[in-house]
């Protein structure tokens, strides 16, 4: 495990920079450790919640209704409800990946996996109010329209590339594959 | 924050419909989340550590300073690198966004920035790598970076700043 080994030693180094810096009052240190702080809150608020709904989605939800309705035989609807998805995502992009990991084990397309994954950053619904309601309604609206029929292009042509080449996606962790079930 | 209460909600009456539903899933589904999560908080962790450090050197000045150039295209340039490498809050992002609009900034370069912003994610790179692998990590976000400059583009078009 080389990489692990070496996000290890980022992290204690930069932790000790930081301790460092509240010792010594070091300004800019001082700093970086208190946006550290704010942020992992902001994490912890978010991330465990969105990982136990997904666990309960993976345990709940069967093979064949993702498969049917996001698999290799589902029609053009399936990137509606992948946008539809997305748009519910909360937080960031980064509580997508653990859900379109679920998305492939039950079956879920590739194309439809990143059209997910894509629009998870583009259409979270409160930012988007949000967005509107400083940037005019006219502006967000351009954004959609232009952006998802991109990301679905996107998606569909990275889909045919990855195929090619054989892709798979991974989780760093050692569950038993008896869990996609 | 409300988004996070929502989600915390949504939560609650999961697990409970769950636990209503199966005792013995729902432990399965907690066992399953709980190593999940901690099978990618290492990256989780260096995706924080980037971004406690990006914060710093990226102030709201320096973005109004590389926002407001005199070339709307070195601006739109400018916006989509710093909206790339950084992972600001949508509740800070929007907000500055609608104060530089209002100090005579782009629609079109604002446009880059908020899309970079959401679609381009330097500092998730190691958790995108992690799920998708390197090079379609890359792929992905060289792609949503295209995607984002399209989007500007048309934006400039519709607000006339692109004759």
């Amino acid at each position: 495990m080389k990489h692990g080994k070496r996000s290890f030693i980022i992290i204690i180094i930069y932790g000790l920079f930081v301790a460092f810096s509240f010792i010594l009052d070091f300004h800019p240190g001082r700093e970086i450790g208190s946006n550290f702080g704010d942020f992992t809150l902001t994490m912890l608020r978010i991330v465990p919640a969105a990982f136990i709904v997904i666990s309960l989605f993976e345990v709940w939800v069967k093979r064949e209704t993702v498969e049917k309705h996001l698999g290799t035989g589902s029609g053009p609807l399936a990137y509606f409800w992948a946008v539809l998805l997305s748009s519910t995502t909360v937080g960031g992009i980064y509580v997508a990946f653990p859900l379109s990991y679920t998305l492939y084990k039950k079956g879920a397309r590739l194309s439809v996996i990143f059209t997910y994954l894509s629009s998870a950053a583009i259409t979270r619904i409160p930012m988007s109010i949000f967005e509107a309601s400083l940037l005019g309604i006219k502006f967000t609206a351009i954004r959609f329209m232009v952006s998802l029929p991109l990301v679905i292009l996107v998606s569909i042509l990275l889909e045919k590339y990855l195929l090619r080449r054989g892709f798979t996606m991974s989780h760093p962790d050692k569950l038993p594959a008896s869990t996609a079930k | 924050m409300n988004e996070a209460y929502l989600l915390w909600a949504t939560t609650g009456i999961g697990l409970i419909v769950s636990v209503a539903a199966s005792r013995q899933k729902t432990v399965k589904a907690l066992r399953i989340a709980l190593k999940r999560l901690i099978g990618i908080a290492p990256q989780f962790l260096i995706m924080i550590l980037l971004v406690s450090i990006i914060l710093y050197f990226v102030s709201d000045e320096m973005i109004a300073h590389y926002l407001g150039k005199e070339n709307k295209y070195t601006a739109v340039i400018f916006a989509s690198l710093i909206g790339s490498i950084t992972l600001i809050p949508g509740f800070i992002a929007f907000p500055l966004a609608g104060l530089l609009l209002s100090r005579g900034v782009l629609y079109m370069v604002l446009a880059a920035f908020t899309t970079t912003l959401m679609m381009v994610g330097v500092v998730t790179y190691p958790i995108e790598k992690a799920y998708l692998g390197t090079r379609t990590t890359i792929l992905r976000n060289g792609l949503s970076l295209l995607i984002a400059l399209a989007v500007a583009a048309v934006i400039g078009i519709a607000y006339g700043e692109i004759p």
